[in-house]
């Protein structure tokens, strides 16, 4: 236990070297809250004229889909913060360190979370002047933002697997972006699953990130009595979907992710 | 005196490459041991070994009395590692750097700050201790990442080729720092691919090559297994090549050597400069010219070249890395 308490300790340390980073570059926050904002007036206004969702406005539709997507990428800042301090052998001084084998990985994954939170807070907004409205109660609004990021936490330790396997932060960018590019768009993010192609269906059915988006929808307020979710069981109960694939995810790539610290050796 | 540092047959493979073939090393506490090497020799596989940062397949070592595989997690508190890359955040001024360092010793909040600042001072970055690190010289950043190698003072020292590409000041700097350092008692392991820096700052040098110890000793010792000194002269013409021979023939301890076309005589010798005099007075007497006349003491390139059958500086082109 308290080895444990230490390890939070430690990871908080690094947590703040992190987002030092964050005030020092603001670029990086820039473009990472700029791309979702150019997404919500994109499909707000592009795809928004052409997409007809029965019983509500699309763009309050939208919003939850986007806000998945996004916090998905948000996530991939793990992989890349990972690899970039392998290549400058960071890695290598944090393990020279007497801290435990997670306090490094905890730090990462709660600094990004932090981004996170501040790109969903600069979304919120842009969401709000195109016209999206909360519909529920303000506990269930934030209880749909916490299973937003709680999802995305998740997917960081994911990341972190892969940033300290790589080790190249511009690899770790491709091989996220082709991955996550297409699970977040054969999805109900932006469209109704209904009159996809039958593999394609299924698979946006039992996606979790549709499990994720639809709950916050659910959460939010911004679904229509005309437009249910398809059938599927993680879709009737979106919420609990969510909760259950967050914590196999981290189940999975927690100890992973540790492993593959322990033996990571810079160049 | 125990020894600080001891490894006994350390074997590290990759896949095929064999980084470390049976590694013998012993330091003494208090001393600097110079690991002499080309690139791809073993050198940083050997301290990343030693600092607990890489697994290893043959062998053991402790250090600081601790075994670095059993006793991994409390070696890691007394020791320090400054690597060849310096591994410093260049976003964070130079005292969150040391700062963070601290705190993740569990030094405490305020005994972190004022170790940090403490340091920077001793390393002259005083100045420069609230900007970010991206604005540093390479010399800067190396010593603000020896800073932070310091930051829990550790009674055994990692030095990882600590002025590879810096430049001739600012390594000069470095060596005076490190020199410094080693006065105050810590035992320091310093790899290096600088046969000078070995020569100045270690007590004794480990040569190593292809993973293994080929040599070791103080400097002075390899000198003396590659030979004492030599004079070299060169003759104004051919002629004097053999007047040349002859009349210094009694000053020679071994056979004398001679390059025809380059009117060049190399005479092993010993006794110092009192034989340069003497063999100066005795070609004055024969009126030999004599264009460049010199008292050479091998260096550790002879050394190194002696040893290995080739120079120490031949492999940096090699295409093995992270050796």
């Amino acid at each position: 236990m308290n080895g444990f308490v230490e390890a939070l300790a430690d990871g908080a340390v690094v947590a703040k070297r992190n987002l030092i980073k964050v005030k020092r570059v603001p670029d990086l926050i820039v473009f990472s809250t700029l791309s979702p904002i150019m997404f919500v007036l994109l499909f707000a206004y592009v795809f928004g004229s052409a997409i007809e969702i029965p019983g509500i406005n699309y763009r309050e539709f939208l919003m939850a889909g986007i806000f998945a997507q996004t916090v998905l990428f948000g996530a991939t800042i793990t992989g890349t913060g990972l690899a970039e301090d392998m290549q400058k052998g960071i890695i290598d001084r944090f393990r020279s360190l007497p801290i435990a084998r997670s306090a490094v990985l905890i730090g990462r994954t709660t600094s990004d979370l932090v981004n996170n939170v501040i790109v969903i807070v600069v979304m919120s907004v842009t969401g709000l002047i195109v016209g999206w409205r909360i519909h529920s109660s303000f506990l269930e609004a934030l209880a749909g933002f916490g299973l937003l990021l709680l999802f995305a936490y998740a997917v960081s330790w994911g990341m972190a697997v892969v940033g300290l396997a790589v080790r190249s932060p511009e690899v770790v960018n491709n091989a996220s972006f082709i991955v996550i590019f297409p699970l977040t768009f054969i999805a109900n993010t932006f469209v109704g699953t209904t009159n996809l192609p039958g593999p394609l269906k299924a698979f946006a059915e039992w996606n979790p990130i549709s499990a994720v988006t639809q709950a916050a929808r659910e959460l939010f307020g911004n679904t229509s009595p005309q437009f249910p979710p398809p059938d599927v069981w993680p879709l009737k109960h979106s919420v609990v979907a969510s909760v259950v694939w967050s914590v196999v995810i981290l189940a999975l790539f927690v100890p992973l992710a540790i492993r593959q610290y322990r033996k990571a050796v810079a160049r | 005196m125990a020894d600080a540092i001891l490894a006994e047959g350390l074997v590290k493979r990759y896949g095929a490459v064999v980084a470390l073939d049976g590694l013998d090393l012993a330091v003494p506490e208090g001393t600097i041991m110079g690991l002499l090497g080309p690139n791809g020799a073993g050198k940083t596989t050997a301290v990343r070994v030693l600092t607990t940062l890489l697994e290893f397949d043959g062998g053991n070592a402790s250090v600081a009395g601790l075994d670095v595989v059993k006793g991994a997690r409390e070696l890691r508190r007394k020791i320090g590692l400054s690597g060849q890359y310096a591994a410093v955040d260049e976003n964070l001024t130079g005292f969150e750097n040391l700062d963070m360092v601290g705190r993740l010793y569990h030094l405490g909040k305020q005994p972190s700050r004022d170790r940090a600042r403490e340091l920077l001072e001793r390393f002259d970055l005083v100045e420069a201790a609230d900007r970010p690190v991206k604005g540093y010289s390479g010399g800067m950043r190396r010593r603000l990442d020896l800073a932070a190698a310091l930051v829990a003072k550790p009674v055994v020292l990692f030095l990882d080729e600590p002025t590879t590409g810096l430049d001739p000041r600012s390594r000069l700097g470095m060596w005076d720092v490190i020199e410094e350092l080693v006065a105050g008692g810590t035992t320091v392991l310093l790899t290096t691919q600088y046969l000078e820096e070995a020569d100045r700052l270690a007590d004794k040098i480990a040569v190593i090559d292809h993973g293994r110890v080929i040599a070791e000793g103080t400097s002075d010792q390899l000198k003396a297994q590659v030979g004492g000194e030599r004079l070299e002269l060169t003759v104004a013409s051919a002629r004097d090549v053999a007047l040349t021979k002859a009349a210094l023939a009694p000053l020679a301890i071994a056979d004398i050597s001679v390059d025809e076309r380059g009117n060049h005589v190399i005479v092993p010798v010993s006794g110092g400069a009192d034989v340069l005099v003497e063999a100066v007075r005795l070609l004055d007497g024969e009126a030999i010219k004599v264009l460049d006349v010199g008292l050479r003491r091998p260096t550790l390139d002879d050394v190194f070249l002696t040893l290995t059958g080739r120079a120490a500086e031949e492999d940096l082109t090699d295409g093995e890395s992270g050796a």
